[in-house]
């Protein structure tokens, strides 16, 4: 188990190597010069020659590259061509933001989506699972700005209970830090709890088709302890699998819901500095959410290394 | 299909092809009883045909900006006037053929492009294995979106590149699932009885292979072409998308941002313009998915 604990952190090492090339190669990959492009045709030598060296395109192509590593492995981004800031420190900025929303987006799509599949799945055919199913599949397919304008309007506008805009830091005290979150992340929950909704309910149904499941009912167990101990236990498990990725499809949800409620995470960043040609900041955003995707892959691999022993004893 | 004895061995073989052809038939027998199949075609059905004949069903030119701004929903204007004191039920028409061309444009250029590469990947396996999955690993390491909005810093805007970063971004999806069935039915019977009738390669991917993969990535592209739908309309609300001049229904929403307190009518209709054609996808998708019974574990 060491060793292949320690070939699937090699493997992500090797994956995050190829991300950062590929992120290299992308400043290159704009068609024309980068340079010209942000600074326009009539830029003077200097600018030029200052830009060039601060997006790190002086220089041989090697050397380029090694510089692009060196710098890397420092935790040097470079500087944002707008704000002029340290890529780092603006990311470092952001990155709570994000994490609040995909966190708290987690924890309110599973306290409605698991429920929710449970009572589809015990009373299937049913006027509630038919309802369940229904609004599951108009979750799936409403686009998540547009929910977080529909949100913002009838919530914000309508009946000010929550703000429109904006994100308050943890330490001005948790109610403000929630209430500026909760639309936003619902907003960014609301396509996978619909998943979860349909996983759990899928799952039930197998699991309360097995022997084992006729064998409580038949010893007598009321329903509800059949189904909430006996079969969601083991129906959970690959519900569970899926969680498991999941905040880092929730982190890139945020994208566009952090555009939407004006919250500067990590994908207004993003979003912001495509529109103002800020590469640096592009690269450097990339890279994170990239990271932070192989990262969280690798974790769950690991994960699921202690909790499923077939893997365990390969 | 009956073999006679005057035919070779070769061909003899497709066996498997008849079978597969009669499960087609059962899937379409089952599809026509799906009541989501057939809302989902109905649905679909209405907005393909609204999007060819826009620039004829449309009540006026969706960029003329020559009427009252802002004006709510009335006989006139039955879904009301935007910003700038255009149709907004023309400018959605010309909306959805924007959705529309970039879904199908976007996943029939994944397919055209990964298919192929999961099969052969599969099949050859060894080092063409090694290269192109390593290639998918790495792609499967950066989110869709995080590709495409990323594939448009570089392209910049335009009805091309969209679709470009769009397909780009699904590829690892279509080459993974093409793989593993590859993968799967290499060692079946019929497979390797078509090889030891002397199949080449090629026959054996297109003849047998492929037909029998077909379940799993036709749900694959049918799921996709509403999220490369959703993925467009994001972009574009983003301002990443095609040309701000083009009437896109993420553009309609992201222009009348500042209006929403206003004009409801410009929050309400667009979005509901896209949910109705993800969700008539998604209908087919899915009753697609029962017939066929197939499972795909990621979920997006």
């Amino acid at each position: 188990m060491r060793i292949y604990l320690l070939k699937r952190v090699l493997y992500s090492l090797l994956v995050m190597w190829g991300v950062a090339t590929l992120v290299f190669f992308m400043l290159r990959a704009i068609p024309g010069d980068p340079v010209t492009v942000i600074l326009g045709e009539e830029a003077t030598p200097e600018a030029v020659e200052q830009l060039r060296h601060n997006l790190g395109l002086d220089g041989p192509f090697y050397v380029q590259y090694t510089r692009w590593f060196a710098r890397l492995l420092r935790g040097d981004l470079g500087r944002s061509i707008l704000a002029g800031e340290q890529v780092t420190v603006l990311l470092i900025q952001a990155a709570p933001r994000t994490f609040s929303i995909a966190a708290l987006a987690l924890i309110i799509s599973l306290m409605l989506a698991i429920p929710a599949g449970i009572i589809s799945a015990a009373k299937k055919h049913t006027f509630p699972d038919h309802l369940a199913t229904v609004v599951a599949f108009l979750g799936l397919s409403m686009p998540n700005f547009w929910l977080g304008i529909v949100l913002i309007l009838f919530f914000s506008v309508h009946l000010r209970w929550f703000p429109s805009m904006g994100y308050v830091p943890l330490d001005d005290g948790v109610w403000p830090w929630l209430r500026h979150l909760i639309l936003p992340a619902f907003t960014t929950g609301t396509a996978f709890a619909a998943i979860i909704a349909r996983m759990t309910r899928s799952t039930m149904l197998e699991v309360l088709n097995e022997t084992y499941i006729s064998t409580a009912r038949s010893k007598g167990l009321l329903e509800r302890v059949v189904v909430l101990k006996h079969a969601l236990r083991n129906a959970l498990i690959p519900v569970i699998t899926v969680i498991g990725i999941a905040f880092s499809l929730l982190l890139v949800g945020t994208v566009v819901v952090e555009d939407v409620f004006a919250i500067q995470g990590l994908g207004r960043t993003l979003v912001r500095s495509i529109i103002n040609r800020d590469f640096p900041v592009v690269q450097g955003a990339i890279l994170l959410v990239s990271g932070i995707f192989v990262g969280m892959n690798l974790l769950i691999d690991i994960l699921y290394t202690y909790i499923n022993p077939k893997i365990r004893f390969e | 299909m009956i073999t006679t004895s005057s035919r070779s061995a070769a061909e003899a073989v497709p066996v498997a092809v008849s079978v597969s052809t009669s499960e087609w038939r059962r899937t379409v027998r089952y599809l026509r009883k799906d009541v989501k199949v057939i809302m989902g075609c109905i649905m679909l059905g209405l907005l393909v045909l609204t999007a060819l004949l826009a620039p004829v069903l449309a009540p006026y030119d969706p960029n003329a900006q020559e009427f009252d701004l802002l004006l709510p929903p009335s006989w006139q204007h039955v879904l009301g006037t935007d910003e700038f004191g255009r149709d907004l039920l023309s400018r959605l028409m010309a909306g959805a053929r924007v959705s529309l061309i970039v879904g199908f444009a976007a996943v029939g250029l994944a397919v055209l492009a990964s298919v192929p590469l999961g099969l052969i990947s599969g099949y050859y396996g060894g080092w063409v294995d090694t290269i192109i999955m390593r290639y998918i690993d790495l792609q499967w390491a950066f989110p869709s979106l995080i590709i495409a909005v990323g594939l448009m810093a570089i392209l910049g805007p335009g009805l091309g590149n969209v679709i470009i970063a769009v397909s780009l971004a699904y590829i690892d999806d279509f080459a993974r699932i093409a793989r593993g069935e590859v993968l799967a039915l290499r060692e079946e019977e019929f497979i390797v009885a078509a090889r030891a009738a002397g199949g080449s390669d090629a026959r054996l991917i297109l003849r047998h292979l492929l037909p029998n993969s077909l379940a799993p990535l036709i749900v694959q592209a049918t799921v996709s072409v509403s999220y490369a739908i959703l993925a467009e309309s994001t972009l574009s609300f983003l301002g990443l998308g095609v040309a701000i001049t083009t009437p896109t229904w993420g553009l309609i929403l992201s222009g009348a941002r500042g209006f929403f307190t206003m004009a409801w009518w410009l929050a309400i209709f667009p979005g509901l313009a896209i949910m109705v054609t993800v969700l008539s996808i998604n209908f087919l998708g899915d009753g697609l998915r029962d017939a066929l019974d197939v499972k795909i574990s990621r979920a997006e």
